[in-house]
């Protein structure tokens, strides 16, 4: 039996539940603070529907839709905000990620100031996990060399 | 109003008994492509009519909208997910079963 590389019923369906898984994930992510879910849960969604693009594209599409690079900046990237928000309120008198002291910059009440640093913390916490479940499944799907790393290696041995 | 009840208690009848059909399927069936045939048609009829009938009970309201979406979601993904698994089976050369005097 012939079989083409990629299937066209799996890549018709993943192409029409991507965005809604994504959409889906965003959701998580921002009920974060006051019903189940989270960054860690939404951020591994997001990299579900990421992972999902590879399995039904294969590697080259995906390198161009999801660089590598783009995913090693975002992982870190989400680490700072995290972060980043943290010492924010150290800077400003508090505790470590103590929200209530970001209601000066935030010009809010320091209720309503947790609840919005609680957000950001979970915006940064799903960058991170999104990111690296993507990488780690990348290397786990290559053994650690991307197929355009391979070629010219392949070509200098000849 | 005892009406939605009671449909909704009958269509979450019918997905118990196909998710109980799927599983003696799954249990009695001698190979990987017939205990598919039985859990990705079964499963996914199963899914669609509890989550039909939890619709009907809950209403009109933001939560059957959200169920609904679920049962559409389902609809769409388990048959494509079924569907995959039997074409890797099949990629990965596995052989479907036969009578062991050869007939078919």
């Amino acid at each position: 039996m012939v079989f083409r590389k990629e299937d066209i019923i799996v890549s018709t369906i993943a192409r029409i539940l991507i965005p809604f898984i994504q959409l889906y994930a965003l959701y998580v992510i921002m009920h974060g603070h006051y019903s189940p879910g989270g960054g860690f849960q939404g951020g591994v969604i997001l990299g579900a529907s990421m992972v999902l693009l590879l399995l039904t594209r294969g590697h080259d599409e995906a390198k161009y839709k999801i660089p590598e690079n783009m995913v090693i900046t975002l992982s870190s990237i989400g680490v700072l905000i995290y972060a980043g928000i943290g010492f924010l309120c150290i800077l400003l008198l508090g505790n470590f990620l103590d929200y209530s002291k970001l209601a000066v910059l935030l010009h809010v009440d320091p209720a309503h100031a947790r609840s919005l640093g609680i957000l950001g913390v979970e915006i940064g916490v799903g960058f991170a996990v999104m990111a690296v479940m993507y990488s780690i499944f990348l290397d786990i799907s290559t053994g650690g060399v991307l197929p355009e790393d391979e070629e010219p290696e392949e070509g200098t041995e000849a | 109003m005892i009406i939605f009840t009671v449909l909704s208690v009958i269509f979450i009848v019918g997905g118990l008994f196909f998710f109980t059909t799927a599983t003696i399927g799954l249990l009695r069936f001698p190979d990987f492509y017939t205990r598919l045939h039985a859990t990705g048609k079964g499963d996914t009829l199963a899914v669609f009519l509890s989550l039909i009938g939890i619709a009907i009970y809950e209403g009109i309201t933001l939560t059957g909208l959200k169920i609904l979406l679920i049962a559409l979601f389902m609809f769409l993904a388990q048959p494509t997910a079924t569907h995959a698994i039997s074409r890797a089976g099949i990629r990965s050369g596995y052989k479907h079963w036969t009578r062991k005097d050869g007939t078919k």
